[in-house]
């Protein structure tokens, strides 16, 4: 794989006008998604294999469905439907691998040659990760067309007894939410990737620091149906703040919306300074492989 | 026996590799451990309301869990270090070496390699089953357990069988390696009882992705509720897929043209 080429060398150019600095920010972005974009179409397959591997809230959705149907639980069987039709969307949207590319990069010493260009490396794994969510959208959105196909009710509101329509300006809250919760689990990754500055085989301490996200974000159950005290417990951590928060304002089912901005707001402030001041230290440790 | 003789090599090389990461040895049965009381949480979930999942008591569910949970450990320390190496060799070019050695294809990417990381899910899921088999009304008796490890034999054929033929599809798809790991991510049903899901979920889970066979089957048979055709039927599905997936690995090295040429 070819770097792809920098379009623009001067990025600290500081005498240019505003509007021009802004003008060459936006082409950068768009040459950087689009050469991702195309990188990205070649793994089709694989993406779709991505999208059957992230399948875990479809199975639950089975589970919780059935139990909501046959008993009384928070949740009733059509609003379970809805929950985790969202968690499946918003997870698909917050996946994150940076991880994997970047303890190749050091291990392999391919991070050398783009330490030299006039840009972050982390805005390369940026636009890859969103490149891929792009390449991914028709996939998923044939997966949910077909879950819905399965269960009609699922645009059913039994509580009004008509079709289930989206609180419009929850949903719109969701974009926002959504790109923070990705932001907040990619810099969550990210700044764990960077101890390969130091140590071998970061992926382990990921796997480790990220198991709770499989029964706390409310991919395996909505926190509706957790016992108070659990609930309470899951809300101090960041998980909830990754699946279920912005799943709940996707259904428009949300409250503590002030709350869930501010605690994603606080994670990323948070992670991100930390991630800096390590990226510095770090790099300033590497000395790369073959040099 | 020259077979046995070299299933012990294998084993005794993989091992001796694998101790050199004796903290992996750690982190995999913290991980063990952490999965599995997010499982029994999750599944404790359902027990609100008097609710109970799939018409399964408790400690009925647990063992399913259970069984799980040793299946996984199975796949962990057996199957997935060497499916991983199948797709490898295929995509660089190397099975043509093996290809060359005067053992059987098959048994050679199917045993070479065995890794420890799974013996604590193997571990904590005997643990788990024998608790839950001791709580059952009415207590299992011994013989529970050992006819309830015939259909978990067969699971775990099948399961190696499955897992195989996918393996074998990279020798016309080199792209596909990750198709194991979609496998992997459905199997995660298992975890629960059929009969907990909706309708077409459980036929897929019975026909197309035969889980029922995994983990409930088992389960039902250690519990004495089986019905003698399914356990039939689950010796006949794994006899028959193990049988495929020789075929398919044979048709398959027909249309082998190694790489890059």
């Amino acid at each position: 794989m070819t770097p792809p080429p920098v379009y623009s060398t001067n990025s600290t150019a500081t005498d240019q006008p505003v509007g021009q600095q802004l003008v060459t920010f936006l082409r950068r972005v768009r040459v950087f998604l689009a050469v991702y974009y195309a990188l990205m179409i070649e793994y089709r397959g694989e993406i779709l294999l991505w999208v059957f591997a992230t399948a875990l809230p479809l199975i639950m959705l089975g589970l919780w469905y059935q139990a909501a149907s046959d008993s009384t639980f928070a949740l009733s069987p059509d609003a379970m439907l809805r929950y985790f039709l969202a968690v499946f969307f918003v997870r698909q949207l917050v996946v994150v691998w940076v991880i994997h590319e970047f303890e190749w990069e050091i291990v392999s010493g391919r991070l050398t040659p783009y330490l030299l260009w006039p840009l972050d490396p982390a805005w390369r794994y940026v636009a890859a990760h969103l490149s891929e969510q792009l390449a991914r959208v028709p996939f998923f959105l044939l997966v949910m067309g077909l879950v819905i196909w399965m269960f009609p009710e699922a645009l059913h509101d039994t509580e009004t007894g008509t079709w289930w329509s989206p609180k419009s300006w929850q949903l719109l809250l969701a974009i926002p939410a959504i790109y923070s919760a990705w932001l907040m689990r990619f810099l969550i990754q990210y700044t764990i990737a960077l101890g390969a500055f130091w140590v071998e085989r970061v992926q382990s301490f990921e796997n480790l620091a990220m198991l709770p996200y499989l029964f706390l974000s409310g991919m395996a159950a909505p926190l509706d149906v957790f016992p108070p005290l659990a609930q309470k417990i899951a809300m101090w951590t960041p998980f909830p703040y990754m699946i279920y928060f912005p799943a709940t304002l996707v259904t428009g089912r949300a409250t503590n919306i002030v709350q869930g901005f501010a605690v994603i707001t606080a994670w990323i402030v948070g992670l991100f300074l930390l991630n800096r001041f390590i990226w510095r230290r770090g790099v300033k440790n590497y000395s790369a492989m073959g040099a | 026996m020259r077979y046995l003789k070299l299933l012990l090599t294998f084993w005794h090389v993989s091992v001796a590799a694998e101790t050199e990461y004796r903290s992996n040895f750690v982190m995999s049965a913290l991980n063990s451990m952490v999965t599995l009381a997010g499982a029994i949480f999750t599944l404790s979930l359902f027990y609100q309301n008097g609710h109970q999942l799939g018409g399964w008591p408790w400690h009925d569910a647990l063992i399913v869990v259970g069984l799980f949970t040793i299946l996984d450990g199975f796949s962990q320390t057996f199957l997935t270090p060497n499916r991983t190496r199948v797709t490898e060799l295929v995509r660089q070019g190397t099975l043509d070496f093996v290809l060359l050695k005067p053992v059987d294809t098959q048994f050679w990417l199917s045993f070479r390699a065995l890794s420890l990381w799974g013996i604590p899910n193997i571990l904590l899921g005997i643990g788990i089953t024998i608790y839950a088999g001791m709580h059952c009304e009415p207590p299992l008796h011994w013989t529970a357990y050992v006819i309830g490890f015939i259909p978990v034999i067969l699971g775990m054929i099948l399961l190696y069988s499955i897992g195989f033929a996918l393996g074998t599809l990279t020798i016309w798809f080199t792209k596909l390696f990750n198709i194991t790991m979609a496998m992997q991510a459905m199997l995660e049903a298992g975890r629960f009882p059929i009969s907990a899901y909706p309708n077409a979920y459980r036929v897929i889970f019975t026909f197309i992705l035969p889980i029922a066979f995994m983990t409930t089957l088992p389960a039902q048979t250690m519990l004495g509720r089986v019905e003698w055709p399914w356990f039939a039927g689950s010796a006949i599905f794994a006899i028959c897929s193990l049988a495929f997936s020789r075929w398919f690995w044979g048709y398959a090295l027909r249309s082998y043209t190694s790489a890059s040429s």
